[in-house]
């Protein structure tokens, strides 16, 4: 009897867990919309690296340990250390400003991320389906439409990339959210985050930085009719 | 023996990247032609075989991969003679060589894959692999192409993976966890339709950018701009295809579904929406390989429609996709010779074609027959039935206006081919033009006598294999 209390609370401390570094993830979406320099956006995709891997960890108990160890050095390697390494190694090389330069203004894009996350929160009220835990479909979605959001907002390539590994991570909580069942489906999910890193990252904003010395987008409008 | 392929492939490619001599290269390339031919024949006499447990050869596989060898081999041919007439390091034409083999290779392994997942992958490798062969002439124009290319082939990959995760979650209403195109085809009634619609939403935005269908068709037309002749040749037509069969397959998947009325409504709206914009683009193009890639935009803006009417479209969306990419290869490869002698791909820095190259003239002048859908063309037999199939669907309303713009797609070739051919150049000195050999447009003829051939008289085995490949439809 007392054992099953026991075990109630555990369960109750490990979900309340898994929510509590989901919000925090989303905090940090929040904190990312009005973040004005570059160092800024490096640091909060590291720390959401490593809510991941917290979120990884307590949630994926039911596949075989060897699956599980990958995916945890990979939220850790990849994620924490490589991409932010990796990025900061860029800025440096190619002499980039330090300045994220939006094309609106701060309080608009803190508006806008919010308003994306209560609606993405009454969209999920609407669907009542009891497979999925609410709070993943919530977060990553609000996830998904935040990186989206920071690709359309900001001017320069790196930054693009940036927005681009914050839909990646959306994508990850989303794999979790069926990755008891389906765990090929997250080891796919990483396969992306390792290719699109090492290519995307390792050579073509190299290449970029080559050709154009300051990588504003704008330039890139050549190509027209 | 498909394992076999994937490795010696490999190992060609990985071979054609280290070696500098021109000789190698093209003994190298002749041998991967033979694999690629030798996998293709391997396939057709064990038809319907299963192999590695996630490779099937069915209907559709089939008649796309013998099409994809086809291809590569003129590809094959016209890349040596663009690489002998535009010099570059040998460091350069080594990394094109081995990249267009990984892109064929990767391209075998989409059709040939039963597992939405290892289609998915299959699809990203041949991203990597066409944003390389896109960047080869390292022009401005040709990074921004490639940029461009790689960051949004990316998202919409992401896209279409996140399309695959929410078909995973209708299908764990009806208990499945096995991902294969049978399974999903046998279990589908029962998945939740909610999700199975969002599924397919996704993962038609997400393969559309490789299609080249209307959400993301932008990349495909600036990346078919600037990649070098025989590589767009190879990627407006079978890399096309590729976008065409991970489509067609999630289609069948959801096609004896509740939720298929609305999945035709989505893709008769991709369609019509893709072909308005290709005919507004078109009128004012200026540059040849820009409008082969609007032309590109708009046959497959009609294939999707195809594909939403049902019917007797079904059948005629495959002979259209497979016309489709023998008639682009032609036109691709004629731009080639185009711009040897002209230098240039602009439309108003030519003329007088058919003084200064006539077989080339002659290739153009078919070429235009056929890719406007003028009888003999096989490609008029499929257009026609798409629009019969929308008479009897009563679609009416839908098939007078896609008829009219059809009607001003064709001005626009028309206005551009014979300018080519018939007027006389401005400002274009004359004196020191390159003379082609007439056997460098040999492929293009037979290429486009292959249209007409299968478009007047289809082989019973072609048509059976087309019959096949759609049993999965209603019908």
């Amino acid at each position: 009897m007392v054992h099953f209390q026991i075990l109630k609370l555990i369960y109750f401390q490990i979900d309340n867990m898994i929510n509590v570094l989901l919000i925090t993830f989303t905090m940090s979406l929040i904190y990312m919309s009005i973040a004005n320099r570059m160092s800024s956006y490096i640091k909060i995709l590291a720390f959401q690296g490593l809510l991941l891997f917290g979120v990884s960890f307590i949630e994926l108990n039911e596949i075989n340990t060897l699956n599980l160890v990958f995916v945890l050095l990979e939220t850790i390697i990849v994620k924490v250390f490589t991409v932010p390494i990796f990025l900061n190694y860029i800025i440096k090389r190619n002499r980039m400003t330090r300045e994220v330069e939006p094309y609106l203004p701060n309080f608009i894009s803190l508006v806008i991320v919010t308003t994306i996350i209560i609606s993405t929160f009454f969209l999920s009220n609407t669907i009542n389906d009891h497979h999925l835990n609410k709070i993943y479909f919530i977060v990553a979605l609000s996830t998904l439409l935040t990186g989206l959001y920071i690709i359309i907002t900001r001017g320069k390539i790196i930054t693009h990339v940036m927005g681009f590994l914050v839909i990646e991570n959306g994508v990850f909580i989303l794999s979790l959210a069926v990755g008891n069942e389906m765990p090929m489906l997250v080891n796919t999910g990483i396969l992306l985050d390792f290719f699109v890193c090492v290519l995307i990252l390792g050579i073509f904003v190299n290449k970029l930085g080559d050709v154009f010395k300051e990588p504003d987008v704008d330039k890139l409008s050549q190509l027209r009719d | 023996m498909l394992a076999y392929y994937f490795i010696i492939a490999a190992a060609l490619s990985g071979l054609l990247f280290f070696s500098r001599e021109k000789k190698l290269h093209h003994i190298l390339i002749v041998l991967f032609n033979v694999l690629q031919w030798g996998i293709t024949v391997y396939e057709c006499v064990h038809f319907r075989s299963e192999e590695l447990g996630y490779f099937t050869a069915d209907a559709a596989a089939l008649l796309l991969l013998i099409v994809l060898s086809i291809l590569t081999t003129t590809s094959s041919y016209h890349s040596v003679g663009y690489l002998k007439h535009h010099p570059s390091s040998s460091r350069v034409k080594a990394i094109y060589y081995s990249a267009f083999s990984i892109l064929v290779m990767a391209q075998t392994g989409v059709f040939l894959s039963s597992h939405i997942a290892l289609t998915w992958a299959f699809v990203e490798i041949t991203t990597f692999a066409a944003t390389i062969l896109i960047f080869h002439e390292r022009t401005e124009y040709a990074i921004e192409a490639a940029w461009k290319y790689l960051f949004v082939c990316s998202i919409a990959i992401t896209f279409a993976f996140i399309g695959i995760l929410f078909l995973s979650i209708s299908a764990q209403e009806a208990g499945t966890v096995d991902l294969s195109y049978r399974s999903l085809i046998h279990h589908a009634g029962l998945f939740n339709p909610f999700w199975l619609k969002l599924a397919f939403l996704f993962i038609l935005v997400g393969f559309s950018a490789k299609m080249g269908l209307f959400p993301m068709h932008t990349v495909c037309i600036d990346a078919h701009t600037v990649a070098p002749p025989p590589i767009s040749a190879f990627i407006s037509t079978t890399l096309m295809n590729v976008g065409f069969i991970a489509i067609f397959r999630m289609y069948s998947v959801i096609a004896s579904t509740s939720i298929a009325p609305w999945a035709n409504h989505v893709l008769i709206i991709a369609g019509a929406l893709s072909v308005f914009v290709a005919t507004i683009y078109l009128l004012r193009v200026n540059h040849f390989k820009r409008m082969s890639a609007y032309s590109s935009l708009e046959n497959m803006g009609i294939v999707a429609i195809g594909l939403g009417v049902g019917g007797i479209g079904y059948y005629a969306a495959f002979l259209h996709i497979i016309f489709h990419s023998f008639t682009k290869a032609s036109v691709f490869y004629q731009i080639q010779q185009v711009h040897r002698i002209y230098k240039s791909y602009m439309i108003r820095d030519t003329g007088g074609y058919f003084k200064y190259y006539t077989p080339g003239a002659i290739v153009i002048l078919f070429v235009f027959i056929c890719i406007t859908a003028m009888p003999p063309s096989g490609m008029f037999i499929s257009e026609f039935m798409i629009f019969r199939a929308m008479f009897s669907s009563h679609y009416i309303w839908l098939l007078i206006p896609i008829l009219i713009l059809l009607t001003m797609a064709i001005w626009a070739l028309g206005k551009n081919f014979f300018r080519l051919i018939f007027l006389p150049p401005v400002n274009f000195d004359d004196s020191h033009i390159e003379k082609i050999s007439p056997v460098e447009s040999l492929s293009q003829y037979i290429l486009l006598g292959l249209v007409i051939y299968l478009g007047l008289n289809p082989p019973a085995v072609f048509v059976s294999l087309i019959n096949e490949a759609i049993i999965n439809l209603p019908h």
